[in-house]
Parts: structure tokens; sequence; C-alpha cells
């Protein structure tokens, strides 16, 4: 197995997938929820014979400006400028007076302030994370292996934002959860190998750091391969059968989790060997 | 002999485990406190709004979570939780109302009850009321507040008719006038009584706001989320649905594939399940819905601790050690990597834990919870299971090599 002579490929094939997502976020930015905008959704189950433009339409009676309406087989989700109780009282009495079988499920409203605490909140625990890793990794390790985690947490971390431009999903404050766990996830991949490679290190064989770190690998792929087949199959479970709330979430997992067991492998550890080299 | 006892050990604990899923299952879980999001209900968040000259303290917060509880308990609203959330907000979740809105909107009232002059002097306020109560007008009908002012506010409130005699005297509550009678004479037994067209239930409401006191800031809305009831149990099962499927997958998949070990794997697993479903249940940690989506994640995460045990024992076994001596190995070089790479994913939970709010925080407490509970299991009962089937048979191709 020949993966770290090869890293140049695969630092180009992270590239391909992270370039395009740089270009959408710098074009296009996130699709960013009320709880990062502030604003209100109202989400309503209706006939599905029903269409959005009908449902915004109801909607205008009220003079509440633009309202964005996207339907997701019966169930409606209503997004707004942030509502008061009356207002809402009012929009669901229009629906129920224009519709038939109009059913709420839920109403969400969030002030701009709140909202852009959320983005300060995320940015301070994404770093937060990043920095206590490296700390606890440079303790445990050294610190070129904790450099090398921390850009294999970057890389997976803008193959997730990406995705989320590139598709335009919308991110709320479930998704900062989920680019946690893909952190701790994707470091724990790492560190598994890392471990290995300290291991290895500490035998003092005569071999250079290129098979060591090919060796290392080889030993803890059973390990790698099967341990993100597990937590897949969990997250596709929750993705197929887990209904529409939670589904960006766990789409984020997914994504998250495949690129940090990937990354784990194919970047973080011949990053090691780059940073090793070069002091 | 020691093989015998081995099986009898075995049979054992499955039986016990056995038991433990069918007698133990169904009461833990309904023990469980379910989020907001899984069985319908309403959360808001309150921001305390300094006005010019009043800085708002923790203490300001304190004494108004204070009032407002006593408000929540005397308007009768069921299955309410109010905390304050950092140093300016109040948080008050609403599970089993009707209209939780309704009730939200009367309680964040702040209640500041004032008389005024007709040049708006304010002459005695609501601080000096020792009660006030709702009745209904034998007469004409009509509900009323009546109220009665301690010894000091009845002395400014007879000061105030006596001043004002042949003239309004406005009855102002949170800056909104609601009745403006014309003093007739002098009231000095320290009583009053408030018309205003109320229905009887807005009477009552009234009563309890001002026996409970003013709130000590004024308070506005910064965030609500309303999950109807519908909503909230379709998740519910669903979520539990795709947890149990997802379970399964992982249990076939580690018998598949490490064969005996695997099967201690998954009896390993179905006692971290209980674990952590106890442990939430015991210390009455919310479930959410990213919270089962956590737990659900983390069994896919705690068999990682069997994957890599096993591994190694695997390896140690190629090696040519005895099968106990490659268990023995495979343990004790598996727990530093096991150690590591689960404080990692721990720290993270922890700073999520701390930034999060609601349903995040919920599954931030799932997933730190899981991640104990498999290194406790993996640790513990994996090990002594997996011995006492190398009592029972030396055949390494039970464990797949």
């Amino acid at each position: 197995m020949q993966i770290i002579e090869r890293r140049k490929i695969f630092y180009i094939l992270s590239l391909i997938v992270i370039i395009p997502g740089l270009i959408s976020l710098a074009a296009q930015g996130l699709n960013l929820g009320i709880d990062f905008t502030g604003g209100s959704v109202l989400q309503v189950k209706i006939d599905s014979a029903i269409n959005a433009a009908e449902v915004r339409e109801s909607i205008n009676k009220l003079d509440i400006g633009q309202a964005d309406v996207t339907k997701s087989g019966d169930e409606f989700f209503i997004r707004t400028i942030e509502l008061d109780q009356d207002k809402t009282n009012e929009l669901m009495t229009n629906l129920k007076s224009d519709f038939n079988n109009v059913e709420f499920l839920s109403a969400e409203s969030v002030g701009a302030k709140v909202g852009s605490e959320l983005t300060r909140n995320a940015i301070i625990s994404l770093l937060l994370a990043a920095v206590l890793m490296l700390g606890y990794i440079t303790i445990r390790f050294e610190w070129s292996f904790g450099v090398a985690a921390v850009i294999a947490i970057i890389h997976n971390i803008l193959i997730v934002l990406g995705a989320f431009s590139l598709f335009q999903w919308q991110i709320d404050s479930a998704f900062i959860a989920a680019m946690l766990t893909v952190i701790g996830y994707s470091i724990n991949d790492t560190i598994v190998i890392f471990d290995r490679v300290r291991e290895n290190l500490r035998m003092k064989r005569k071999e250079d750091n290129v098979s060591l770190l090919n060796r290392s690998i080889l030993q803890t792929l059973n390990r790698s391969i099967n341990t993100v087949l597990t937590s897949t199959f969990a997250l596709l479970a929750l993705l197929l059968f887990g209904g529409a709330t939670i589904k960006l979430f766990i789409i984020a997992m997914l994504i998250g989790f495949v690129s940090g067991a990937y990354s784990s492998i194919f970047i973080a550890s011949p990053l090691w060997l780059e940073i090793k080299n070069r002091t | 002999m020691q093989k015998n006892s081995s099986i009898l050990i075995i049979t054992a604990i499955v039986a016990a485990l056995g038991l433990l899923v069918y007698f133990a299952g169904q009461p833990v879980l309904k023990n469980i406190n379910l989020g907001l999001d899984l069985r319908g209900g309403l959360r808001v968040i309150l921001e305390a709004q300094e006005k010019e000259g009043q800085t708002v303290t923790q203490d300001t917060i304190t004494k108004a979570v204070g009032i407002l509880r006593n408000r929540v308990d005397s308007l009768g609203v069921k299955e309410t939780a109010l905390y304050p959330q950092g140093d300016k907000r109040v948080v008050v979740e609403i599970a089993g109302e009707e209209d939780p809105e309704a009730a939200v909107d009367i309680l964040k009232n702040t209640a500041q009850l004032e008389f005024w002059d007709e040049q708006g002097n304010v002459l005695v306020t609501g601080e000096s009321l020792k009660n006030a109560e709702a009745r209904v007008d034998s007469n004409t009908q009509e509900a009323q507040v009546l109220l009665e002012f301690d010894k000091e506010g009845g002395k400014l409130f007879g000061a105030a008719t006596s001043a004002n005699v042949g003239k309004p005297l406005f009855i102002v509550i949170d800056n909104e006038v609601i009745s403006a009678p014309t003093v007739d004479e002098p009231i000095n037994d320290g009583n009053a009584v408030i018309r205003g067209n109320f229905t009887a239930k807005e009477a009552q409401d009234l009563a309890v706001l001002l026996r409970s006191g003013a709130l000590p800031v004024t308070f506005n809305v910064m965030e609500k989320r309303s999950i109807g009831p519908t909503l909230g149990s379709d998740s519910l099962d669903k979520s539990i649905k795709a947890g149990i499927i997802g379970l399964i997958a992982v249990l076939i998949f580690m018998l598949g594939y490490y064969r005996l070990p695997g099967l201690v794997a998954d009896l390993s697993l179905v006692i971290y399940a209980a674990i952590v479903l106890g442990v939430m249940s015991l210390l009455g940690a919310v479930l959410t819905l990213p919270g089962i989506a956590g737990f659900a994640l983390s069994i896919g995460m705690a068999v990682d601790a069997n994957i890599i045990i096993y591994e190694r024992i695997k390896e140690e076994l190629r090696f040519g050690k005895t099968l106990k001596a490659a268990i023995e190995a495979g343990f004790k070089r598996a727990f530093w990597t096991i150690f590591d790479a689960n404080i990692t994913t721990l720290i993270t939970a922890m700073v999520l834990m701390y930034f999060g709010t609601g349903p995040v925080k919920g599954f931030a407490v799932t997933l730190s919870i899981g991640i104990l509970a498999s290194l406790a299991v993996a640790l513990t009962f994996t090990r002594y299971v997996l011995v006492l089937f190398a009592n029972i048979t030396n055949n390494q191709k039970l464990y797949g090599v």
C-alpha cells in the first residue's frame, strides 16, 4: 500500500472537492435559517394537492412583506419576517379559511439579536474545540500530530460547508452541533492512526517514516473502515426513517463522517510527514 | 470445570439482560423527560430590557424568575419550566397547556400598578399592596379587582384620595390607563377597587399578577418556538423507529464480521443502551430530537471501542499468541488508543454543552453520557465476557482469524 507515496494525488482529490465549495461560498454564501438571521417560520400541514404558490397568495393578504414558502410532501414551511403572536394567528386563520385540513405543526420566531449571537457562539465554539484538540494532542502526542489533525479538521469543515453552500441547504443551530460532532469524530479517527504511529515510532525499528506511516495506516485500516461503516448505518437509518425535521442535521454529519474517515488516512497522516520533514 | 462455570455465567448474563430489557425497559423509557420538540409545547426566551439608568443584574433576574414562578403556580399553568439563561434572560417552557402563547403573554406582563393624579404624578404604587383579589359585583355582575394596601400604602392612598376629591384618579398598569374613577370622598380604610370592563378571567389574571408583585424589569420576547402535538409525537415515533433500525443494522454487522466477539459486542451494546437510558432517566436529563439522533449515533460509535479491541486481538492471534494471551494483550494495547480517541470526542461534546441551548444541548448531553458509558462497558463487561468465552472454546475460527 503506497498511500504516503501517492499523497499528492489525494491532496489534489481533496482540492477538487473543496474548491467548488469555496467558490460557491464566496459567490452565493450559505443559506442561513432564522436561527442566524432572525425571522419566523411556520410549519403547517395542508393537502398535498395545494402548491406553494397558492399558499403564498393566501399569505400575501397580510401585509408582512415577502414570504418564502417551501413544500415537502404535504408539509409547508412558511418563512417570513419576525411575526408577533397576533400576526401568526391571523396567518393561521387565513390559511384555514382558504384551504381544507390545515394542521398546525410548529412555529418558530427568532429575534435578529439572537441570530447574531448564535453566529458569534458558533465561531467561538468551533475555534475553542480546535484549540482544545491541538492542546490535548500536543500534550499526549507531539505538536506535529496536533497541527496535522487540526488541518484535517479544517479540511472536513470546508467540505461540509462547501456542500451546504453548493446545494443551498439551510443552516440552523443544529448544524453547529453537527459540525462539532464531525470535529470530534474525525479527530477520533485521526487519533487512532496517530496512536499507532506513536507506538511504531517507539519500537525504533530501522524504517523510514514513509513506510512506518504506511504500515500504521494498514494496521488500523480495518478499524477505520468498520467504524465509519457502523456510524454510517446509524446515520443512514436516521436519514431514511427519521423524519424531515432532522434530515439536514444528519446529512451534515454523514458528509462530515465520510470526509473525516477519508482525511484521517489520506490527509492527516501524510501531512504529519510533511510537517515532520520540515522541522 | 472452569468451562462449565463459564457457560453457566454467560447463560446467567444473557438471561439477566433479557429480563432487564423486558421488565425495566418500559418504566425507564416512560421516566425519561421528553423535550418540547418531542412532546409539543412552547419555549420562549425573554430578555430583560434595561431602562435608562437601570442596570439588570443577576439579582434582578433571580427575583424575576421567583415572581414568574409564583405567577405560574397561581395561574395554574401546567408543566412549566422556568430558568435564567445568561445574565439577562429567562427561558419559559410550557408543555401541558392548550394555548401556551396566551399563558406567556399574561406571564410576561410587568404588572407595574400606579395611581396617578391629573398632572401624571405617581401617588401610590403596587409596591404598597398587601393583597389583590378578583370578585364579581353581586349587583352589576361586573368583574373587579379588589386591592388591599399595607399600612404605609393605606396612608398614601388616603392622602392621595383626600387631595383629589372631585377629581379623577388614574389607575395605571404598565403605563396603560385601566380606569379613571372620580374620587367622591377620601378613602382611609386602605381598600380600593379596579373596574375596567374585565371578563372574569381577566380580573383573575390581573389579581394574580398584582399579588405576585411587579417584575423588576420589562421583558421582551427574543425567541419563540412552538411545536404542535402532532409534529412532536410524529418525530418521536419516527426517530425511535430509525434508531431501532440503525441499532439492528449495527448488531448484524458486528455479528457477521467478528463472529463470537461480535456477539459479545452486541451484548455489550444492549448493556450500553440500558446504561445510557438509565443514566438519562436518573439525571432527569431531557431527551430531545437531536438527542435521539445523538443516541443512535453513539451506538454506531460505541462499537468503535469493540472494533479497536478486536482488531488488536486478531493481530495478536496472528503473532501466534494463545487466545487468552491475545485477549489480555489486545485490551492492554487498545486501552490508550480508546482513551485518547474518546477524550477528544468528549472535549467537543463539552464545548457543545457549554455553548448550545435547548435541543442542541440535549444532543451534547446524550453524546457525552454515551461516550463515557461506551468506555466503561468496553473496558469491563466486554473484557469479562470475552475471557469467559475463551474459557469455553479455543477455536480461533470463531474469532474471524
